[in-house]
Order: C-alpha cells, then sequence, then structure tokens
C-alpha cells in the first residue's frame, strides 16, 4: 500500500476515535433528562475530511524538493514591517475611543489588559528566562490589595496602585527565595503550585476576602478627582464641564473610554520600563542568565539578586494590572485567578516569541481578540481558535516575532537570523 | 614576596565524591602557570573552586593576602579575578558587544574603551564581529570572545580553563600566542588549565600535574615538559 495512503488512513483512525464522542454523539435535555442523539453523518465527515487533508498535505509535502527550508516569508514580513506596525498599533491603539462603540472599547480593554500581563511576564519568562507558570498569583494579589485597601481604608485607585504594585513585587521575592536553585521543569512546577496557593487561600481567608464570594463594590477610579457618574454635580465628570461652561451629557462610555486610556497607559508604562531596562547592565544581565548561569556567576554576576529583581519586577506589574482589573470589574473573586489564567498569558508570551515586545502584543491581540471574533461560530469557536494555535506553532515554532533585538546597536544593523542561532538552554 | 593565589590543602566534594584530595598550588603575580592533567582529574573542579563554586571543604585559598575560601563567587569576581570557563559558555542569542559588555559588568564602564582596544589588540576578529550573535561565531572565534570577555573586567588573575578544547591547532596556536603576549606585555598573571600539555608547558613558567584530585608533580614548565614520566603520560600515548 501507497505509504501516503496508510499514513492518512491511521489519521483517519485516530480521528474517529477522537471525534467519535465529540462529534458523532449530541446531548439534548429532554422531559426526562438528557438523551443521546447519534450524528453518523457529522462524523463521517469529519473522519473523511481528515483523509484528505493528511493525503494532500503528504502528497504536497513528498513533492517538495528535499531539504526545502521552511517558509520564512511571514517572518520576514512582519520583522520588515515592525518598523511602521509599531506606530501604527500605538496610533490605533490612542484613537480606537473615538472610532469605536462600546463594544470595541471593551474588547481593547481586555486586550490591553492582556497585553500588559504579556509584557510583565515576558520580563521573567523572556528576559530572564525563568519559566513561571503561576503568573496570576500576582494578578490576584494585586486585585485583592487594591479590593481590601478600598474597602478597609476607603482609600482611592490611585492611591492603592503603586501599593498594589508594591505588595505584588513582595510576593514575587517572596516565590523568588524559594526556587532561586530550579530550573527549567522544575521551578515551573514550582511556580504552579505557586498560583495555585495564592487563589486556595484568597478562597479559604473568607474572614478577609469574602471567600468565594468575593468582593464588590470596588471604587471606581477617578480623573484627578472628577468621578464618573450618571448624578452629575459638583466632583463628577460631566460637572466639572458644566462648571466651566461646556456643558456635555453624560454617557457611560466616558468611563469606559476612561478606564480604556488608564489601561493603555499602564501597558505603556510596563514597556517602556521594559525597554529601558534591556540597556543597563541589569536588563542585560536578565538574558545573560537565560542564556548561562554558570557563564553569569563566573562574570561575577550576583546571580540570586538578578533573579530575585526579575521576579519582583515582573510581578509589580502583574499587581499593577490586577488592580487595575479590580477597578474595572468593580467585583472580584479567586474564581477570575484560575490557572487558565496564567497559561493565557504565558501562551501569549510564548507564541509572540520569546523576549519580543510587538510579538507579545500581536499575540495578545490574536488570542484574546481572535477568540471573541470567533464568538459568532459559536460551537466550533473553540475547534477554530486551537486550530489557529496548532498552525502559528507549526508556522513559526519560536513564536510570531521570534528575533531578539540587540539591545546597542552600532550603527547599521547587520545580524544574522534567529533561526540560525542555537537556542538557550534552561 | 607572596604568591597572588595560594591554595593550602584544598579538598572539594560533589555531593559524596571526592574531586579534590588537598591540593597546594601557588600562582605568583606576573606568572602563567598550568595545571596539566587527565580528563576527570580534578583541573576544572579546581578552578571552579577557586571561584567559590563548589565551596572547599578543608583547606584554604588566598588571594592577595586575603582569604577567599567562603566568600560568595559574585564577590571573589569583584576582586580581581576573572575566569574563561570551560566550553567558552558564551551568550549565543546576544551580541559579540554584548558578550563584552557583560564581562565589564563587575567594573563598570571604568576604562572600558581602553580595555576594549586591548581586547581588540589581541583579537582583532572579534573588533570585525562586533554585531554578530555569539552563537554564529567558529569554535575558535567563540574562544577568542570567552576570553576577551573576562579580560574586559580589567583582572589581575584570569583563569582560563581548557581554551584549547576542540580548536584547530593553528587557532590553539593564535590564542595560546595571544596568552603569552599577554603576559608579557601587560604583567596579567595567568592560572591555565589545559589537556593540551605539550602546548601548555611550552607557554608556562611553571606546571602542576593533578592526578585524581591531587598534585603529583610540580616544577617549571620546560623541566616537565622533559621528565619521561610526563611524556608517556600527557604527550606520546596520553590523548
Amino acid at each position: 500500500m501507497n505509504p501516503n495512503l496508510k499514513d492518512a488512513s491511521i489519521s483517519a483512525l485516530v480521528a474517529l476515535g477522537l471525534f467519535g464522542p465529540m462529534i458523532g454523539l449530541k446531548t439534548e435535555s429532554g422531559s426526562i433528562g438528557l438523551f443521546l442523539i447519534p450524528r453518523p453523518l457529522a462524523l463521517a465527515a469529519a473522519v473523511v475530511a481528515v483523509f484528505f487533508g493528511r493525503l494532500l498535505l503528504l502528497t504536497w509535502r513528498g513533492q517538495r524538493p528535499r531539504g526545502t527550508q521552511t517558509n520564512h516569508k511571514l517572518a520576514e514580513t512582519i520583522k520588515r514591517s515592525g518598523r511602521f506596525l509599531t506606530p501604527a498599533l500605538l496610533t490605533l491603539a490612542i484613537v480606537l475611543p473615538f472610532i469605536s462603540g462600546r463594544y470595541g472599547i471593551d474588547l481593547g480593554i481586555l486586550v490591553l489588559t492582556y497585553v500588559m500581563l504579556g509584557w510583565g511576564l515576558n520580563i521573567v519568562v523572556g528576559l530572564a528566562g525563568l519559566l513561571d507558570l503561576g503568573y496570576v498569583a500576582f494578578y490576584a494579589v494585586g486585585a485583592y490589595s487594591f479590593a481590601l485597601l478600598a474597602q478597609t481604608f476607603g482609600l482611592g485607585f490611585w492611591t492603592c496602585l503603586p501599593l498594589a504594585g508594591l505588595f505584588a513585587a513582595t510576593w514575587g521575592v517572596m516565590l523568588g527565595f524559594p526556587v532561586l536553585r530550579l530550573r527549567g521543569d522544575y521551578l515551573a512546577i514550582v511556580t504552579l503550585a505557586f498560583g495555585e496557593i495564592i487563589r486556595i487561600v484568597l478562597l479559604n481567608a473568607a474572614s478577609i476576602t469574602g471567600g468565594p464570594n468575593g468582593i464588590s463594590g470596588i471604587p471606581r477610579p477617578t480623573l484627578f478627582g472628577l468621578q464618573f457618574t450618571a448624578a452629575g454635580g459638583h466632583g463628577s465628570f460631566t460637572g466639572f464641564f458644566e462648571s466651566i461652561g461646556y456643558p456635555i451629557e453624560y454617557s457611560p462610555t466616558q468611563r469606559v473610554a476612561f478606564l480604556y486610556y488608564v489601561i493603555l497607559g499602564l501597558a505603556l508604562l510596563t514597556n517602556w520600563v521594559t525597554l529601558r531596562l534591556r540597556r543597563v547592565a541589569l536588563g542585560r544581565a536578565w538574558e545573560a542568565l537565560r542564556e548561562d548561569e554558570v557563564a553569569c556567576r563566573s562574570l561575577g554576576i550576583n546571580v540570586t539578586v538578578t533573579k530575585l529583581t526579575a521576579f519582583a519586577i515582573g510581578a509589580t506589574f502583574g499587581g499593577l494590572a490586577g488592580a487595575f482589573f479590580a477597578t474595572r470589574n468593580a467585583f472580584i473573586s479567586p474564581e477570575s485567578f484560575t490557572f487558565i489564567e496564567s497559561a493565557i498569558v504565558l501562551a501569549i508570551v510564548v507564541l509572540g516569541g520569546l523576549g519580543s515586545q510587538l510579538g507579545t502584543a500581536l499575540a495578545a491581540i490574536v488570542m484574546i481578540g481572535g477568540f471573541e471574533v470567533f464568538r459568532d461560530l459559536a460551537d466550533y469557536r473553540m475547534l477554530l481558535f486551537g486550530l489557529a494555535l496548532v498552525l502559528i506553532m507549526v508556522l513559526r515554532p519560536r513564536g510570531l516575532v521570534s528575533g531578539r533585538t540587540p539591545s546597542v546597536a552600532l550603527g547599521r544593523r547587520r545580524e544574522i537570523s534567529a533561526e540560525l542561532v542555537a537556542e538557550g538552554r534552561g | 614576596m607572596a604568591p597572588l593565589l595560594k591554595l593550602t590543602g584544598v579538598t572539594a566534594f560533589y555531593g559524596a565524591i571526592q574531586a579534590l584530595k588537598g591540593v597546594d598550588l601557588e600562582v605568583a603575580s606576573g606568572e602563567i602557570v598550568t595545571l596539566i592533567g587527565a580528563n576527570g582529574a580534578g583541573k576544572s573542579t579546581l578552578m571552579m573552586t577557586i571561584c567559590g563554586s563548589p565551596h572547599a571543604r578543608h583547606g584554604q585559598i588566598i588571594y592577595d593576602g586575603r582569604d577567599i575560601t567562603a566568600l560568595p563567587t559574585h564577590e571573589i569576581m569583584h576582586m580581581g579575578l576573572a575566569q574563561s570557563p570551560e566550553g567558552r559558555r558564551i551568550f549565543g542569542r546576544m551580541t559579540v558587544h554584548e558578550n563584552l559588555l557583560m564581562g565589564a559588568q563587575v567594573v563598570g564602564m571604568r576604562n572600558y574603551a581602553a580595555t576594549r582596544d586591548l581586547v581588540f589588540g589581541l583579537f582583532p576578529r572579534l573588533k570585525e564581529r562586533l554585531t554578530q550573535r555569539g552563537g554564529t561565531l567558529s569554535g575558535g572565534e567563540q574562544q577568542m570572545l570567552a576570553i576577551g570577555r573576562a579580560l574586559m573586567s580589567q583582572p589581575r588573575l584570569l583563569l582560563l580553563d581548557e581554551p584549547s578544547l576542540g580548536l584547530a591547532p593553528l587557532v590553539v596556536r593564535q590564542i595560546f600566542g595571544a596568552i603569552r603576549q599577554l603576559n608579557r606585555e601587560t604583567g596579567l598573571t595567568v592560572l591555565l588549565v589545559e589537556q593540551n600539555a605539550f602546548q601548555a608547558l611550552r607557554l608556562a613558567h611553571r606546571g602542576y600535574v593533578l592526578v585524581n584530585g591531587a598534585v603529583t608533580m610540580a616544577g617549571p614548565g620546560a623541566e616537565l615538559l622533559a621528565r619521561p614520566e610526563i611524556r608517556a603520560a600527557y604527550l606520546e600515548g596520553g590523548h
């Protein structure tokens, strides 16, 4: 038998096993509970599609001459377009509230929150090379510190924001200490556990955190002391415009647009800090640490301090994002800080290309935005989403933007594609 | 004059395995001293023990009149010691320039330009490859970068761990030439760990032979080179 045919048959068989229960059976709620409806036609269609899809792929591969390099066009395009893509994205981000409706702004806030989380985690994973699977812990610490400070002491968002960052940084150091000696898989397991511990503590320390009921009535941020309320009057956004003689109509979009600019500002702050840090000794030490810890030691780098600062600074931005999350939703509960959040943020960083700022932003747009765009496809949303992720990893195994930009450039940029450079260990 | 580096009765362990069994060794200021021995004799361990990773369990390591036996690695490396580790260990995804900057980290930007010019004088290839990523360099160039990176911290004592590893004879000669030049022109003290005993002994003023974690022979390089047991073990049938 033709090996291609054989391969395709095996694929079809695997598909049959996988899709048998997933597509072949449908649950329907009837008068006496759930009952199953078999859907043999849909199953057959899926299996046939896999068979011919695999066959086509194999034939196409067979016809390519041996040793053909994987297509690098996409990478080149992104790289070349990077110079104008960044300003274009930034412009779009700034004008978005003016050109889009409420839904667009809300989606923008969501995407930007993940962009910020991605950039924050990028410091730990992308630059310092420390695989952190519990990043959501710092997001939770930030959210809860703001919520509790606001509730207990009546402090406002802007007072609590730096405090939330500080608390998260403290927890970052606390996580950092026990894991100093760990690398790779072991580090990942401990950070994963750390994320879960924080969530479970929040869930069980009900007298402080409200347990599963969470905390509600978290104050909204103010614009130089002006509140966004429908009531208007003194001390409100609309009231201010009235007092200076330009009365404007109140609309909830004003508040949402303001929130949008807050998260945009926070995200850009994260990016700016990261870009600055990469150019100083500390940032370079992070990257060197990712490449080779032994060499770092032999060059007199204090590995302990370097790792702890990476954890602390990464955690700070997680905490800031958490405080923003709390103020935007006005309600938080441990349910918002599950492992899946860590996984999504990590996926954004990895898909974007470890260490790449632009890549992380693009990946956040693709992951979070794409997830929303596929909403109309209802049942097929997850399927398409998964397919998109697989495609990215097949076409761009090192992320959308895989090249590392040197932190010091001397005149002309002469560099060799990252594809040809061995991956860092660890 | 007191030696720049003095080891007395140094032992070191990896877990339960004793890698060094009481090593005595001295390096005087301005000397090139080589440490030769077979695979697994403990040469690299000795190098790492001087740097405090692992720490010596017994014995004493004195550098420049100070006891550094129990100091953490990063503090030792701030005292004018620099190491070019075994297997080069350059930062592959960072450029040559960034690698050199990493080497200068302990001294900051003091005399940066002058030191860099010294390194470029020794290894002009590095200047040509300045914007290239470390991982794309050839083996010899990577070794030059590893030595150059160590030199960026303006050390008084340079520890070189197997600089000839996996390199073509021509490149080895070039690198050893650079070490000799450096020692002559700047008076840099060098402790060189080598498997390539012939080249190392010809370069060094003095040599030590390490067997199973203990020093079995010591003496001037030329003298060791002439000893029949050295010839038999490391030069003729040794490799």
